[in-house]
Parts: C-alpha cells; structure tokens; sequence
C-alpha cells in the first residue's frame, strides 16, 4: 500500500470524507504556490493532471487548461519539478493520459513519478487490460495505480476493477467526460454501490461535481470527492482567490 | 461480400501482433465489448449478410468495376487498373463502412448514429447510410476541415444530419475523433458511434477492415479475371487506412503480389508538415490503439498538414504498423505537390478527377519508382468533386 492509499484509508476510517481537488499541471494559476494552498485549505490529496493533447476524457475546461499549459511550453517534467518543489505533506497522484507515459516507458514514467514524490497515478484511457504492466512496475515504487469504474458495468468488470486498484477506486459519477453539471447524476450512486461488498479501498466520486452541495451529496454514500473543472475554471479565468475559497467551501461542505 | 475466411487477426485482445488494444475510458468498455461480441457473431450471420449484400448491390452499386487505366499506363510505363471506389454511391469507399455499422447499430437497437469526418466522405456515408436506414445522425467535422470541404457540409445537411464544427486544437480530423468520443462517452447508452476508418480502440480495426475488404475480394477476382494472374503490385492511400486495408486484406502474403501504401507527405519532412505516420512516425496511443503516431518527445501528438483532409491525421490503423513491422506492406509518401500532379494526371489521361487522397498514389506512380512494365492494381477511393475548390486554389485560381 502506498501514501495514497494509506491517508485515504486513514481518512475513511476516522470517519472523515475525502476532499481530492484536481488541477491540470502548467495551466494558468497553477503552480507550487498553489498546490501548498490547496493543501492548506484542507485537501486530503491533490490530484495534479499532466496535460496531454488529446484529453479524450475531458471536457472543454480542462481541454482548454491543458491547451494553455501545453501552449505556454509545459513539459511533463515541468509539472514533476512542479509537485516536487511543493513539498507537500498530503499525497499527490498524477493524471495522465496513455501515451505520455508509453512515449516515456512504463518503468522510467513511474521512477521519475516517485523521485519527484508523486504517490499515485490516474490514465483513464488505461482500463485494467491494457495497464498489467503500468501496474506492476508502479508497485515495485510504492505508486498506486487508481482504477476508473464506471456507470452500466457489469459485476464481474466491477469485481476485477477493485481487484487490481491501488490507492482508491475513482467512481465515474455520469456517463461523459469531466466538466460542470446542474445535478449530481443518479449514476453515481449506483457505481458507488455496485463497488461496495467487493473491496475495502475508499470509494471516491469523481467527474461534474460542481458544487458544494453536490459534493455533500455524493458524500452520503462515498467514501470522498474529486473536484476538477468547477476549481480549475476560475484558475484559468485569473481567480485564483476565488477558486481557493471555493476548495474550502468543498471541504467545509464534507467536513 | 465479405470473403468466407476470416482473417486470424487481431487476437482475443485487439491485438495485431503488438499493435492495436482497446486503449479507452472505462466508461465505454461495456459498449465495445457489446459491439464485438455482435460483430463476431453477425458478419457470418446469413440474414445480416442478405441484408448487407442487397443493400451493397442496389443502394451502392457494387460491385465497382475495374478499369484499365490505358492512356495513363502508356504514359508511365506501366500495366494500370483502378478499383473503381469512386463509382461507389457517394462517390468514395467510405460507404461500405458507414451501411455495414449503421446497419450493425439498428440491430443492436441503438437510436442515434455519430460519427467524425475529415474530408466529410466519412460523413456524407454516414449521413446516407442513417438516412436510408431512419436514425437520427450527427457528424463531429473539424473547423478548418468544413471550410475546405463546404460541398460536403451542404450534402451532409441536405441529407439530415447535423454537423457539428469543431474548433479545438488543429480543427481538423483528430480533434473530431476526440469530440465523437466525448458525445459517445455520454450517449453510450443509446448511440452508435460509426468511426470513419480502420482506427480506435478494438473492435474498430476490426470491424471496419471487415467491412471494407469487399474492395479487395472483388478487385483480386475481377483482375484475375480480366488478365489471368495477380497484380505485381497493389497500391492505396493510407490516412487511416481503412481503403489500403479493404484492398489489401484479400492478397496480404500472396506470393508475387506487393502491397504498398501511399501517405500524405504534405510539403515537408519534419513533425508538422506531413501525416506520414508510418514512414516517420513511432508506436504511440491516440484513439484508443497502439500503432505508429506522430508525437513530440513528451507523447504529444503533434499537428499534421496534407492538402487533402482525408489524410490529415497523425495516426494510422493498427493492422497496417503490424503489417509494416512484418514486412508484408511497404508504405511510403508523396508530396502535396505530388498529388496535384496526379490529380492532373488521372484526368488528362483517363476523364477521371480522383478525390486527393488517392491522387498521392498516382502521383507516386509518376516519378515511375517501380521497374517498367510492372503491373499495378491502384485503389482510386473516392471522387475529386469535393476537391475542386482546392485544386484550383493551389494552383494559383487557374485550371
Ligand atoms: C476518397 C478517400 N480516400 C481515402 C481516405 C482516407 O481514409 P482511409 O485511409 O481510411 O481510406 C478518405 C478519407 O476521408 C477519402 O475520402
């Protein structure tokens, strides 16, 4: 078990639920700075995205923050000194998509994750048959790989997901890609609840938890929340005062 | 149509030799599993296959001829026929395609067909297909791509279907793979996503390459018959691949038959200028599979430039990387500049305008890199009418 895994657990088993703010690497507002005051206003892990060209999985204000990141020149490395120089105590995973770390290889993607003392890692576009060897190398560095599950999977899929996740289970709360939603989907529930009985890992509720409210919601049943475009809109947009104040507003939210 | 052998590949994981896979979000997993275990057990279902090869016949007018390109042959000195793709109703190969998913999807009792286009071939099919068979379609068509080929905007519309431009990133065909993705991430449940090419995660190779390698089935039976024995040479444009795989699947390890597949070089040779993926590309993801890509350092893919927006993408089908890495393919490029040439060409010699995609094979054929005589059976996938506007553009407004 990783530090991911670990603190989540820890959180989960005193009762708490976990506030995992997302934010996409070298987009505008993005920056050690940042991730230490994400930390301080109470996040149990930061999720930091890699930006990758082709983010099949995300909508449009994620699209755009890594547009600008890959724009403004951001390298993967960029983003690994980025997460190092922060120095946090709370766990970071990183967020990427396949081929950044199949262009790197597997092996020497994952040792310069734990060298800039990255503790986990999200590529959706990895499912459970195709990250084996993602898997295992990251083992071997105390790098938990989280697995997606999502809404209309049959059990045994559900089964073999929480088989082979490290660090929590991220729930696909709807069907479709990351970006802000008027209510928080029925579908959520469902993943949670179809996880659930099959493993003891924290069950986290991630994609078009908008606000607050919603958040609270989801936390009824799981374990904790992901929150990505409704914080990395207002860093893109220059308000980084305001995404701040609404991270906390998250975490009084779920408290 | 389909020939009654099935090819061995890809394995039970999508995977020909290393290439390929099913590189998707979680959230479609369940579709694409659905959607092989459907295909695998209807492309050798007889009631599917009547339906299909009906439609083929009297909606499509297959089986397209083969001509004997003479004039063009005497000219290059070499033995020329032409799989005639371009007589195919919509005028390109994309048809056989979009008719077998389409009509896939009705079976699996989906009601909305999506899908991407380039040159908007793929969509003009699509919206056909959708239209003749009565589903609702929407098609993902990059910005910059539905300005330079607005007839096929206007066709798509007058056909039923709402196209949606697509202004992230390059504007053109990767990013209207992307978008079609993201609606299909959230409309799983109820749409069918028709993907244009030999691309995306399994079973899309798959599938597609199916349904395409009518062109090859009759084009090796319809050459033998007119001229006794096998082409020296089989050529095809290559963006995805899905034209070069329909045509190549049928003679791929025939002795004596060369397989050779045409890329867009675009005007240039370093990351940018060109969509030679295969010949300048390195194994990466994009849309799902592993094949050869084209990326910078970090594995981001990189924009592309053809003059023809039916190529303009920076990867390529996995079965064509496995077929490259076996040697049982060659693949090469041809220029911009190349294709005009050949688009000129093909008309002066034969009264045929090709759409650009496979004016690059004939302008490839020009700087004559095969030995004289040889004999070639030529892939002409589409007609040039939606390119007019272009030609006539890079060629300074004159025709
Ligand atoms: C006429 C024609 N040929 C070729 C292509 C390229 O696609 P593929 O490589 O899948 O055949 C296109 C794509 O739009 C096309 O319209």
């Amino acid at each position: 078990m990783g530090l991911l895994e670990e603190r989540l657990r820890a959180v989960r088993d005193g009762g708490a639920k976990a506030f995992v703010p997302y934010v996409t690497g070298g987009a505008p507002g993005v920056d050690a700075a940042l991730l230490r005051a994400l930390a301080e206003a109470g996040a149990d892990a930061i999720e930091v995205g890699i930006p990758h060209s082709d983010p099949i999985m995300d909508g449009g204000v994620i699209q755009d923050a890594s547009r600008l990141a890959l724009e403004a020149g951001t390298r993967t490395d960029d983003v690994l000194a980025t997460v190092a120089a922060a120095g946090l105590e709370v766990p970071v995973a990183a967020m990427t998509y396949a081929n950044p770390v199949l262009r790197r290889g597997v092996d020497r993607f994952v040792a310069d994750l734990a060298a800039a003392g990255v503790a986990g890692l999200i590529v959706p576009d990895l499912p459970p048959e195709e990250s084996e060897e993602l898997r295992g190398a990251a083992a071997e560095r105390g790098i938990d790989v989280v697995l997606l599950a999502a809404p209309g999977a049959a059990p045994e899929r559900y089964r073999a997901i929480a088989r082979e996740a490290r660090g929590f289970v991220y729930c696909v709360a709807t069907y479709g890609v990351t970006g802000a939603r008027d209510r928080l989907a029925e579908t959520a529930r469902a993943v949670v609840e179809g996880l659930r009985g099959l493993t003891d890992l924290p069950l986290l509720v991630g994609v078009g938890i908008s606000t607050p409210e919603q958040a609270a919601s989801a936390c009824a049943f799981a374990d904790g929340v992901i929150v990505g475009s409704a914080l990395v809109a207002p860093l893109v947009g220059g308000d980084r005062a305001g995404a701040l104040a609404l991270a906390e507003a998250f975490r009084a939210a779920i408290a | 149509m389909t020939g009654s052998t099935a090819p061995a590949r890809p394995d039970e994981r999508g995977r020909f030799g290393r290439y390929g896979g099913r590189y998707a979000p979680e959230v479609l997993i369940p579709a694409l599993e659905e959607l092989e275990a459907a295909w695998r057990e209807l492309r050798d279902d007889a009631s599917f296959r009547r339906e299909l090869d009906e439609l083929a016949r009297d909606f499509v007018g297959r089986p397209t001829p083969i001509t004997h390109a003479r004039r063009l042959s005497e000219e290059l000195g070499y033995d020329v026929w032409l799989k005639r793709e371009d007589l195919a109703h919509t005028g390109a190969h994309k048809i056989n395609n979009a008719l077998g998913q389409v009509l896939l999807a009705r079976r699996l009792g989906k009601e909305r067909i999506i899908a991407e286009t380039g040159a908007g071939q793929h969509g003009v099919a699509t919206a056909t297909a959708s239209a003749l068979l009565g589903l609702p379609c929407v098609v993902y068509m990059g910005e910059e791509d539905t300005r330079r080929q607005a007839p096929n905007v206007a066709r798509m519309r007058l056909l039923g279907a709402e196209v949606v431009p697509v202004t992230a990133g390059t504007r053109t065909l990767k990013e209207a793979v992307n978008e079609a993705l993201r609606d299909w991430a959230a409309s799983v449940a109820t749409t069918h996503y028709v993907i244009g090419s030999v691309v995306g995660p399994h079973p899309f190779p798959m599938l597609v390459r199916d349904l395409q390698r009518v062109i090859g089935d009759e084009a090796r039976a319809q050459y033998r018959e007119r001229t006794g024995a096998d082409p020296e040479v089989v050529a095809a444009c290559v963006g995805g691949g899905s034209n070069a795989i329909g045509m190549f699947t049928a003679f791929v390890g025939a002795e004596g038959v060369r397989l050779i597949g045409v890329e867009a070089g675009g005007r240039g040779t370093r990351l940018g200028e060109h969509c030679a993926s295969l010949t300048l590309g390195e194994p990466g993801v994009l849309h799902g599979a592993l094949s050869y890509l084209l990326q910078d350092p970090d594995g981001q893919v990189v924009e592309t430039h053809s003059i023809s927006a039916g190529l303009d993408y920076p990867g390529v089908g996995p079965e064509h990387a496995f077929l490259k890495d076996a040697g049982l393919a060659s693949y090469v490029s041809a220029s911009d500049a190349d294709a005009l040439a050949g688009f000129r060409l093909l008309a002066r010699t034969e009264g045929i305008l090709p759409a650009l995609e496979p004016a690059h094979v004939i302008g490839w054929l020009a700087h004559r890199p095969l030995p004289d005589g040889t004999r070639v059976l030529v892939c002409l996938s589409g007609r040039g009418d939606k390119d007019l506007d272009t030609v006539l553009r890079a060629e300074g407004g004159g025709a």
